[in-house]
């Protein structure tokens, strides 16, 4: 009986694991698998493995390459999260070591922004890059990623601030250190692994943001999400191809996801929950 | 927490010589906030003041010249017209049924991961990778991989069974929509539920243990009431990513066979359409909507923020 009791949930457990992660599992098969393997009924579990499937979506035999949209996605990804960082972490100072007055009324009006749907204020966002020529701009992208990132990083940050004692603050301002070099010679290095949680989040939002970069890029900015569009309609056999872009696109967020386990709930549930 | 450790830093260290006054030291404390503060009112309440504005005009895009005031005729025609009012409707079944959908399953998962067992850390990133694949990716695997009538493995396993193939997305296509989803989120659920059990008081549950109480009492007088926090966190939080999910009801069925959810039709009218003013005017009521759910979830995050608050 207890034996049981102990085996079962851990049974179950692992089932439930195994079922969850299935479709991956079955996806990155599939994506070693030549076009004529991989479409079958019953599926073929056994087939020969290959890399065409990669060879494909990389456009090595011709077709259009991923590497412009990866590039842009890349640099979507990383100005928007050094510019997150940039704004957020000393107004999070201001939020939380040295808070200003009202400063929940202030914490509260960036989370109530995340909670604006981003289509309510998409379209005039598009006449406005329309008339400013900015439509297909990737630094566009970089300013509504930033926008649509820096709520949770205040609220991460503030949470990851709060942990660094004040004493050591005080202690720098008293030996006439000023604002800029306290925040980067001693909160920085103390708050270091949740400022970089905060980056790994806010870089994952990012990649995988499609609205705005569906309305407001097209050709030159096009970003990794957008190339998957491509995939939407299935035309001849393409299924190994759809599984390795899939599976490439979504290496980084898998990395930066993992990188960050540790701090992922307390992100994500915007510092409520540690 | 931050109340508390953060108030005796409001005295300033004051140099000796040339004493600021006090509002520049306001100001001063101010500063580090402000690039922040001024950024997101610019790019996040200027557009929708813009939006606020466009939704009272007649605008159709193609006909620049024909633009109008039209007072409230926009919302007028947003909410007689039968495809977005279906698509009002479309957006609370799809947020409810995932939503709930993942929360319960969270739940169970959370409890099984809550005991230790061989493989624990394994099991967890196991689960937790659905939630690590690009949104589009995600859509993309379940719509051609698992879905496809002919060759995806639902059928294929179903082909061993001798059971039938049917076509998931024709045939149930919000559920086939509401099934990726829930496979996502899922993940985000249990993050947010383990976490909870494993905040509980557990000197307490021993001792309602030694007590006698079964495990099925425990969980109901001890471990549920103290998740009520975290289902509701965990609720709030995947509704407000879920009402605005665009990329699910794009990629699996590009908005047809009625799954076109609110975002979806927004995109619609205005990028397809052009109706500007109409796009605007169901923006609006996305917003209102928004706004009664996150006055619930702003309540639910602030508890928890005056209790950690409290606590030190």
């Amino acid at each position: 009986m207890n034996v049981l009791r102990r085996k079962v949930p851990a049974l179950l457990a692992w089932f439930a694991g195994i079922a969850f992660f299935l479709p991956i599992a079955w996806m990155a098969l599939t994506s070693f698998h030549s076009e004529s393997d991989a479409a079958t009924n019953p599926p073929s579990f056994a087939a020969a493995l290959t890399l065409d499937g990669y060879r494909e979506f990389f456009g090595v035999d011709g077709g259009a390459s991923p590497w412009p949209a990866l590039i842009n996605s890349t640099v979507a990804s990383l100005a928007s999260t050094l510019l997150v960082l940039l704004l957020a972490f000393p107004a999070a100072y201001a939020l939380s070591i040295r808070p200003v007055r009202k400063w929940t009324d202030v914490l509260f009006f960036f989370l109530s922004t995340k909670m604006l749907p981003v289509v309510a204020g998409l379209l005039p966002i598009y006449l406005f890059a329309k008339d400013a020529g900015l439509l297909d701009n990737i630094w566009l992208l970089v300013v509504l990623h930033t926008s649509m990132n820096l709520p949770i990083a205040v609220w991460m940050m503030r949470s990851f601030l709060a942990e660094v004692p004040v004493a050591v603050i005080e202690a720098a301002q008293l030996d006439g250190a000023r604002l800029p070099t306290v925040l980067a010679r001693v909160v920085a290095p103390i708050a270091a692994p949740g400022i970089a949680a905060t980056a790994l989040i806010c870089f994952i939002f990012s990649w995988n943001e499609l609205l705005f970069a569906r309305v407001l890029t097209g050709v030159v900015a096009e970003t990794a999400p957008v190339f998957l569009t491509g995939f939407i309609t299935s035309q001849g056999l393409f299924l190994a191809k759809v599984c390795a872009a899939s599976l490439v696109i979504s290496l980084p967020v898998l990395a930066a996801g993992f990188a960050a386990q540790d701090k992922l709930v307390q992100g994500l549930s915007l510092g409520a929950v540690k | 927490m931050t109340a508390t450790t953060t108030a005796p830093s409001a005295a300033t260290p004051v140099r000796a010589q040339g004493r600021p006054n006090a509002r520049l030291r306001t100001w001063a404390t101010r500063a580090p906030l402000l690039p922040a503060l001024v950024f997101m009112i610019t790019v996040t309440q200027l557009p929708f003041v813009a939006t606020l504005v466009i939704s009272f005009f007649d605008w159709n895009s193609l006909y620049p010249d024909a633009r109008s005031f039209a007072g409230l005729a926009n919302y007028g025609e947003v909410l007689t017209d039968p495809d977005l009012r279906r698509s009002v409707w479309t957006t609370v079944l799809l947020t409810v049924a995932v939503v709930l959908a993942s929360l319960v399953l969270g739940l169970l998962l959370a409890l099984l991961l809550d005991r230790r067992f061989r493989g624990r850390g394994l099991v967890r990133t196991l689960l937790i990778a659905p939630f690590l694949v690009v949104p589009v990716a995600a859509a993309l695997l379940w719509k051609h991989v698992l879905y496809n009538p002919e060759y995806g493995l639902f059928n294929g396993l179903l082909h061993y069974v001798g059971g039938p193939q049917p076509d998931w997305i024709s045939k149930t296509p919000l559920l086939a929509v509401e099934a990726s989803l829930v496979w996502q989120w899922t993940p985000f659920m249990m993050l947010i539920l383990l976490a909870g059990l494993q905040s509980r008081d557990h000197q307490q549950i021993e001792a309602a243990r030694v007590d006698g109480a079964s495990d099925w009492q425990i969980f109901r007088h001890l471990t549920l009431p103290h998740l009520r926090r975290y289902l509701e966190l965990g609720a709030l939080l995947g509704s407000i990513y879920i009402v605005q999910n665009f990329d699910a009801v794009f990629t699996l069925t590009s908005g047809g066979l009625g799954t076109a959810n609110l975002p979806y039709t927004v995109y619609q009218t205005f990028y397809q359409a052009h109706e500007n003013g109409l796009a605007s005017a169901a923006g609006v009521l996305v917003v209102i909507g928004s706004i009664i759910i996150a006055t619930f979830a702003l309540r639910v995050v602030s508890s928890l923020f005056r209790e950690e608050a409290g606590r030190s």
